[in-house]
């Protein structure tokens, strides 16, 4: 096991924690840091320089109702993140060596405030929520995933892009020192990922901080992620040091790897299959079963507005 | 021998008893995805075990390597069986309960438009025969015309490396290795078959004339 023995012990403790046990408990998180209130947030609290494993505080919202997360252990140890390694185990293992603390993000292009943000001032006075959606992979299986993070239309009203913005490019951090696996040119480092205006500033799109009430495992994104719901896990880029408001649409890396396998939009469809294999039906993650994959992975009623009109096969 | 052969067929259990047992109590994500790839590696790996028999008769001149050969054929016949039941069979049949009708069409367009499983299933279709002539009784039924219908296992091992290049999504490393150990295992072939027929002509040419075969 190459996870530090300290996590290791989260991981069993969690792992154990039955489902009751962790609504009472985000339910006290929740209502201690009501009583704390936001400024009074103790010092362990504040994401803005608060380590892997802290507990975060925020209140819980409705989405995800009824869903039953996938355990920590497997939400934390099954990853795709190539610049740790291809492999699912390699992220847990290679992770270490990232260093989320201190952060910062550059804003640049078509924006009124660009400038290189920290991370303490992105998050401060910015309140988080949890919430609860299943991450669809495109390699056909998915996990159920409690999120702590805002919504990205937060961040963006404060930077206030201008009538230019037509796309949002986001990178991730580019440093082979911190990210063995970009010694190796698996894809076009950094890993780029773009969303349209209206799509990053959709209520659903998330920037996450946090799962399971905790700040970010390094492998999972730290210290900063974007998380579109509706979209193949690849468009949930991690560990996001620049954003860009840009007019002409950018180039994902996946989309530069395979263009004819993975789309700029990437919305989770049933009815349009992966070059090579089927994704009408996905594995759920820490089981043996399958279940149905969904239009927009469940949230068409928000979102198939965004794409009306459009040809969703050509537009894969 | 014999008390070998039980070893070995034992130890060629290993894997599948592996994964049967990481499989139930492993704790994997996604067990069945995992089942599956630990299946198609084995499956690959006793292909080309098989494959270096050969080669290592012909580099250590341990001839009775020769008589371990069916059986490791046999386990890759067999773990490729495994592999693909994993997922037709166990996967979508048994655990998710896809009807009969439904289950064919699976695996229609599985084989018809996924090049990978396409390759992957012709190289099953392949192996079919070569399992069902490798009783004595086929062999001597077949004669001559036994070892040719077998090389065909060259043209198997391509088709499981082609499979697997296929399905990578990004990282080539692991296919590239059973690659150049395939090409390793027929440069083998190829070096000792071109010394025999040099040697061969060199003993010709050293007789007397008249004793000569002909070029
Ligand atoms: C001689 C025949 C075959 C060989 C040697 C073989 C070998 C392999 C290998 C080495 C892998 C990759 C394992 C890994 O990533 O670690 C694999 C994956 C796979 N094979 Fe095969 N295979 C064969 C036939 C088939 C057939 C007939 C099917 C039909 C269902 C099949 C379906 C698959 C699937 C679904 C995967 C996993 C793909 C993925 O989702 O990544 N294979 N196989």
């Amino acid at each position: 096991m190459l996870i530090k023995s300290r996590q290791n012990n989260q991981l069993t403790e969690n792992h154990v924690t039955d489902q009751g046990i962790y609504r009472q408990r985000r339910s006290f998180i929740t209502s201690a840091a009501a009583l704390a209130g936001m400024a009074a947030v103790p010092q362990l609290w504040l994401p803005g320089n608060a380590v892997a494993g802290a507990r975060l505080a925020f209140k819980k919202t409705g989405y995800g109702q009824g869903l039953k997360p996938t355990s920590r252990k497997h939400i934390t140890t099954y990853n795709n993140f190539y610049e740790f390694g291809t492999s699912k185990s390699a992220p847990a293992a290679n992770a270490k060596s990232l260093k989320p603390r201190p952060w910062s993000v550059a804003v640049d292009g078509e924006v009124e405030k660009p400038g290189t943000y920290a991370l303490e001032d992105i998050l401060k006075n910015q309140s988080l929520e949890e919430r609860i959606y299943r991450l669809r992979c495109v390699e056909g299986w998915s996990m159920v995933i409690p999120w702590v993070g805002f919504p990205l239309v937060d961040l963006i009203k404060r930077l206030k892009p201008t009538s230019k913005a037509k796309f949002v490019e986001f990178q991730t951090l580019h440093d082979p020192e911190q990210m063995p696996g970009q010694r190796r040119t698996v894809l076009a480092w950094p890993y780029t990922e773009g969303l349209r205006i209206d799509e990053a500033v959709h209520p659903l799109t998330l920037l996450a901080v946090g799962l399971y009430g905790e700040v970010l495992p390094n492998q999972n994104g730290a210290p900063l992620r974007l998380v579109v719901p509706w979209k193949y896990g690849f468009k949930n880029i991690k560990s996001i040091v620049r954003i860009r408001f840009v007019e002409k649409q950018p180039r994902s890396s996946w989309q530069a790897a395979a263009p004819h396998e993975y789309g700029f939009y990437a919305n989770v469809n049933p009815q349009v299959d992966h070059p090579r294999w089927s994704q009408k039906t996905e594995r759920v993650i820490g089981s043996f079963g399958r279940r149905k994959t969904e239009l927009f992975n469940g949230f068409a009623e928000q979102v198939a507005g965004l794409y009306r009109g459009m040809d969703l096969k050509k537009n894969y | 021998m014999a008390k070998r052969k039980v070893v070995l067929f034992l130890v060629c259990l290993i894997p599948f008893i592996h994964t049967g047992w990481q499989l139930l109590y492993g704790d994997k994500a996604d067990p069945l995805a995992y089942a599956t790839h630990a299946t198609g590696d084995w499956a690959l790996r006793f292909i080309l075990i098989t494959l270096a028999v050969t080669p290592l008769r012909l580099i250590t001149g341990m001839t009775q390597l020769v008589r371990y050969r069916r059986m490791l054929g046999l386990f890759a016949f067999f773990y490729v069986t495994v592999h693909f039941s994993v997922y037709w069979v166990l996967d979508l049949a048994i655990i998710n309960g896809v009807g009969f009708s439904e289950l064919l069409q699976y695996v229609t367009t599985d084989i018809f438009k996924r090049p990978y499983i396409t390759v992957g299933f012709s190289a099953f279709l392949l192996l079919l025969p070569l399992a069902l002539t490798s009783t004595n009784r086929m062999m001597k039924r077949l004669g001559k015309k036994w070892k040719p219908l077998h090389r065909t296992v060259y043209l198997i091992a391509v088709l499981g490396v082609v499979h697997y290049f296929w399905l990578v999504k990004k990282d080539l490393r692991e296919p590239l290795i059973y690659l150049s150990i395939l090409i390793a295992l027929f440069a083998v072939r190829l070096f000792y078959h071109y010394r025999k027929t040099l040697r061969r002509a060199a003993a010709n040419k050293s007789l007397p004339e008249a004793q000569r075969k002909p070029a």
